[in-house]
């Protein structure tokens, strides 16, 4: 590619089928300096939508909102801001709710990731046998994946129910059934992991599976002669050759709980989701935004946690960091 | 649980090459690569099969109760099989919540980001997988590096901006932001670094085509089948998207999440109606999904292998 323009210029004059008559010099000139204008800022042209897109409703509305965390702002007069300095923050760290709100997002994302990348890892793993209607089962888990939020909350909280759920039914041929679901802090955090896990299993099946088939073949083979069991192959070769896709995927999905919004707003259904249950018992940190900003309607405050929630992002990913070094340490 | 000592290697790589039928010829284990695989066994079998149950039973009361009263729905032995109240509940459902508007829009929504994104990441994943530019890895790392960030911190600011042009609850503040997608810029360099051949490219660059020729007459012909799955992506994810269109459009005008999540939220609701809602925006994805799943697992998985 680098030699591009020289293979223009060689065929400034190139053997037109239909241009068989010579150009003047200045207009060759002309046409050259035009095909290099062409190559150098075309890729920027091809690129300039993302980051033009990117720039005016990502990037400045990020750092916006900080600015407006500093102000007072109310949805009934939304060109109204007046500098309140940190107040803002300071009226959400003080606030209980708040630290419910991260507790419970932090709960919620572990018991939905934890127990999901695990079963996927395992299921990739059967996935990767030889299989009659491969494909089909692959589609089958992933089905989950093209229903929406809204509508997979919706059936769920059919699910939970405490009188009449499914769930509670089926507990109750085991003499169990008596729990009521979206009342409690720990069931209903549980409910809304399960829904995450529901939905995202296959996803992150089919990410491990491609991954597992992309495992050089010469590794088993080096490892069956030393004698090790099928089992010890999966530890040894497997998991090290997958660790960085297990590492993407964990990525995605702490990223992807600091987003939880529509299984606790429609958890319950109802106007209780808003707030994230009776006693904020399942509220998450996008609800507890919401809340804010379109319940309460202190935009200034909602632009506050806004904030705080990139802080705790930035906090997880220096942790994440630092596991995924001293994993490497041990590993080395 | 395996008929077989041979090592797993899966030189056989590439998705499914026999989608269903496994018929004994396949089988030999003489065919170079397939057949170093370990077959599955039964318990293989069993467990796909409970977590295929596990995947498709919410679906499939999703059904049921759409076509139940509420009482039956609620009732302390819930019903298992369909009955005859789907139309019924459809018909309130529609009414109740705005749905005919909402389907309508849903379809303007997602795909106009659906083309939009097809158009501009194909190009950006071309300029970033084949052309030559200074900064070109630094501007990818920052593409990549924006999938890390939340809507959630930016929503504030964007509902100003939004009702400040004018755009307050309309359907243009939900399909900008979303024009296009870091993902599809990712995905689409994926597939041209490795499906067009620099060849290609010089030989309509000796033709005296210039950039837009190449990427019209060359380009976009070979990324078809990645903007296939591109674009099928897309419109799942436009159609499920739910954050940011529940707080940026309302009742008068929503898509079909939107008006879900306020038959829902709103009110205490009956729930066989919220049922029917529920059902109607799901169907068109899952008819999708039955042709096309194929492809999109094919794609999910290619995107993945290269990343």
């Amino acid at each position: 590619m680098a030699t591009t323009t020289p293979t223009r210029d060689a065929h400034g004059r190139r053997p037109d089928r239909r241009a068989p008559k010579p150009m003047t010099p200045g207009r060759q000139a002309w046409r050259s300096r035009l095909w290099r204008f062409d190559d150098k800022a075309s890729p920027y042209a091809y690129i300039a939508p993302f980051f033009l897109v990117f720039g005016a409703f990502g990037l400045y509305p990020l750092v916006y909102t900080g600015w407006i965390a500093l102000h007072k702002v109310e949805m009934t007069g939304l060109d109204q801001m007046e500098w309140v300095g940190w107040e803002n923050f300071s009226t959400i760290l003080q606030d209980s709710e708040f630290w419910t709100a991260v507790t419970n997002t932090f709960v919620i994302g572990v018991i939905s990731t934890v127990p999901q990348l695990m079963v996927a890892l395992g299921l990739a793993h059967l996935l990767n046998y030889k299989l009659r209607a491969s494909t089909f089962w692959r589609t089958v888990i992933l089905t989950p994946y093209a229903t929406s939020v809204a509508s997979a909350a919706l059936v769920f909280a059919l699910v939970f129910r405490a009188d009449g759920g499914l769930l509670n039914w089926v507990l109750g041929f085991f003499g169990f059934g008596e729990t009521n679901w979206v009342n409690g802090h720990w069931t209903s955090n549980i409910a809304i992991a399960i829904i995450v896990i529901w939905r995202w299993t296959g996803y992150n099946t089919l990410i491990y599976l491609a991954a597992m088939q992309a495992v050089p073949s010469d590794l088993y083979e080096a490892a069956s002669l030393d004698g090790a069991s099928r089992w010890q192959q999966f530890r040894n070769v497997t998991i090290p050759a997958l660790r960085p896709t297990i590492l993407f995927t964990i990525v995605i999905s702490t990223i992807g709980s600091m987003q939880l919004f529509g299984e606790p707003l429609l958890l319950e259904g109802g106007t209780n989701g808003a707030q994230g249950g009776t006693e904020h018992q399942y509220e998450t940190l996008s609800i507890y935004l919401y809340n804010y900003g379109w319940n309460l309607g202190h935009l200034g405050t909602a632009a506050a946690v806004a904030w705080a929630m990139l802080v705790l992002l930035l906090l997880i990913a220096a942790i994440n960091w630092l596991i995924g070094r001293l994993a490497r340490k041990t590993a080395a | 649980m395996t008929t077989t000592n041979t090592v797993t290697a899966p030189a056989d790589r590439r998705v499914s090459k026999a989608p269903v039928s496994d018929g004994p010829p396949r089988r030999s284990r003489f065919k170079p690569g397939a057949g170093r695989q370990h077959h599955a066994g039964p318990f293989a079998y069993f467990a796909l099969v409970i977590v295929g149950i596990g995947s498709l039973f919410p679906l499939y009361w999703t059904l049921v109760a759409a076509s139940r009263t509420q009482d039956e729905i609620l009732d302390t032995t819930p019903p298992l099989i369909p009955g005859g109240n789907l139309f019924h509940n459809l018909e309130a459902a529609w009414e109740q919540a705005n749905l005919g508007k909402a389907i309508v829009n849903t379809v303007i929504v997602s795909s106009s980001i659906t083309l939009a994104t097809l158009f501009f990441c194909t190009l950006a994943g071309y300029a970033f997988a084949k052309m030559r530019f200074r900064g070109r890895g630094a501007l990818m790392t920052m593409v990549i590096a924006t999938l890390t960030i939340p809507p959630q911190l930016s929503v504030v600011p964007l509902f100003m901006m939004m009702s400040d042009i004018g755009w307050g609850g309309q359907l243009e503040s939900v399909i900008f932001p979303t024009l296009v997608s870091a993902f599809g810029v990712f995905f689409m360099r994926q597939y041209l670094l490795e499906a067009l051949p620099y060849e290609l490219i010089e030989a309509g660059r000796v033709d005296g085509a210039n950039n837009l020729r190449i990427v019209w007459s060359i380009v976009l012909p070979v990324a078809r089948p990645a903007m296939m799955v591109l674009g099928m992506l897309t419109f799942v994810q436009a159609w499920n998207d739910f954050f940011w269109p529940y707080l940026a459009l309302n009742q008068q005008n929503p898509t079909l999440q939107v008006a879900l999540g306020q038959l829902s939220a709103a009110y205490v609701p009956d729930q066989s109606i919220v049922m029917a809602g529920a059902l109607i925006s799901t169907l068109p994805l899952l008819v999708v999904f039955v042709i096309f799943g194929k492809q999109i697992v094919g794609g999910i998985m290619s995107g993945a292998v290269k990343g």
